[in-house]
């Protein structure tokens, strides 16, 4: 079976409401972690994510300056910062497709709706730990692979150019770590 | 195709995208055993702590409801605004994403109507301020008397009468925007235990 040491990464909490950040701290030190650190907003948490070059961030999407998108678009600038990779967890209230697709063409690697549990956020972070997707870069998009499958009965143009060589399949190390376990 | 250097991420060229394979650090935190100790589950001891941390989840609800009176109060005496509707569409925003975790579960459908009222109203001077003072009493009483056994059933017809009156109201200001109203009634894509 598969195991976090939870100890050996580094958190960045962002978020406007005080109450969760409590709420996702002790989440965080419950599984294990020792080093989590918080940002109230955007602005905050993007300095924050250059002082402490947290493992995994966890961000709210609605919050005062700029929000957990524009946080993302942010970190997710190749060359602008020390780990532009970094794993992001949007919680959010936010549900419908459009929101949930809005946070995927900005580059976030998770998406949880609240309400959370521990079951749901740890999960997230097992799967971003030890399945982490490749990253595409295109003129319009610099973020995780956005194909979490492929689906044999899709219908309609290859939109991405490069011919058979351009579907990637991806085996997920979790995966891997079941079957040998 | 073009490989690039192995120790920086590896990184595929395509013809109009980069398929990169940045190295994992995280890796480090990974190990692998033969059985899960049951006295050490990581989501168990996380839930416990939350368990421990409840005591406050009360107070907190109650703030919270505070906080959306406030943010009502302000619309009324100064109309709305970006500073006023944004107060207003965070403050139930908030609570439909906290209710269910302090304990209020039956709150958060109220609370999520008034966040599609503010939303989705195309004009927001043409939001009824009497709508937005109903969703925001119903919310408060829901949390107020949470306490009687069938707090449940009146939860679930207020929220029911208030849904239908804000997507009546939704219908009607969106009628010119048939693909926005279309997404607005789509069914939510993400529940809490679904990723992308």
């Amino acid at each position: 079976m598969i195991r976090i040491d939870f100890n050996k990464l580094r958190f960045l909490v962002i978020d406007d409401n005080a109450h969760m950040r409590r709420i996702l701290r002790t989440l965080l030190h419950g599984f294990g972690a020792r080093d989590v650190y918080e940002a109230e907003d955007g602005a905050a948490g993007l300095e924050a994510f250059t002082h402490y070059m947290p493992d995994i961030v966890l961000t709210d999407w609605a919050m005062p300056i700029f929000d957990g998108l524009e946080l993302a678009q942010m970190i997710r600038q190749p060359g602008a910062n020390a780990n532009p990779y970094v794993p992001i967890i949007m919680l959010t209230g936010h549900s419908e497709k459009k929101r949930v697709m809005e946070a995927r063409d900005a580059g976030i690697t998770e998406f949880m709706a609240k309400p959370i549990s521990a079951k749901a956020l740890y999960q997230r972070i097992l799967n971003v730990v030890a399945n982490p997707r490749p990253f595409i870069k295109t003129k319009t998009y610099f973020g995780p692979d956005r194909r979490r499958n492929v689906n044999p009965n899709y219908v309609g143009p290859e939109r991405r150019k490069g011919g058979k060589a351009d579907v990637i399949r991806q085996t997920a190390l979790i995966d891997k770590a079941r079957v040998a376990g | 195709m073009t490989k690039h250097s192995a120790k920086k991420p590896s990184v595929a060229t395509y013809a109009d995208h980069e398929v990169i394979n940045p190295p994992n650090p995280l890796r480090k935190a990974l190990s692998t055993v033969k059985s899960m100790d049951p006295n050490d589950d990581p989501v168990a001891r996380a839930e416990q702590a939350l368990v421990q941390l409840s005591g406050e989840f009360s107070a907190w609800m109650e703030a919270e409801c505070k906080r959306l009176d406030q943010a009502r109060c302000a619309v009324k005496s100064k109309g709305f605004s970006k500073a006023t509707r944004e107060a207003l569409f965070h403050a139930a925003h908030d609570i439909k994403g906290q209710a269910a975790t302090f304990g209020y579960p039956w709150v958060a459908g109220s609370a999520d109507s008034l966040c599609r009222l503010i939303e989705h109203t195309p004009d927001m001077n043409r939001i009824p301020v009497s709508l937005v003072d109903q969703h925001v009493d119903a919310v408060r009483a829901i949390v107020r008397e949470s306490a009687r056994p069938e707090v449940l059933g009146i939860a679930d017809e207020l929220t029911k009468r208030l849904r239908e009156v804000t997507e009546e109201f939704l219908t009607h200001e969106n009628r010119d925007r048939p693909d926005y109203l279309e997404g607005i009634l789509a069914p939510p894509l993400a529940p809490s235990d679904q990723s992308f």
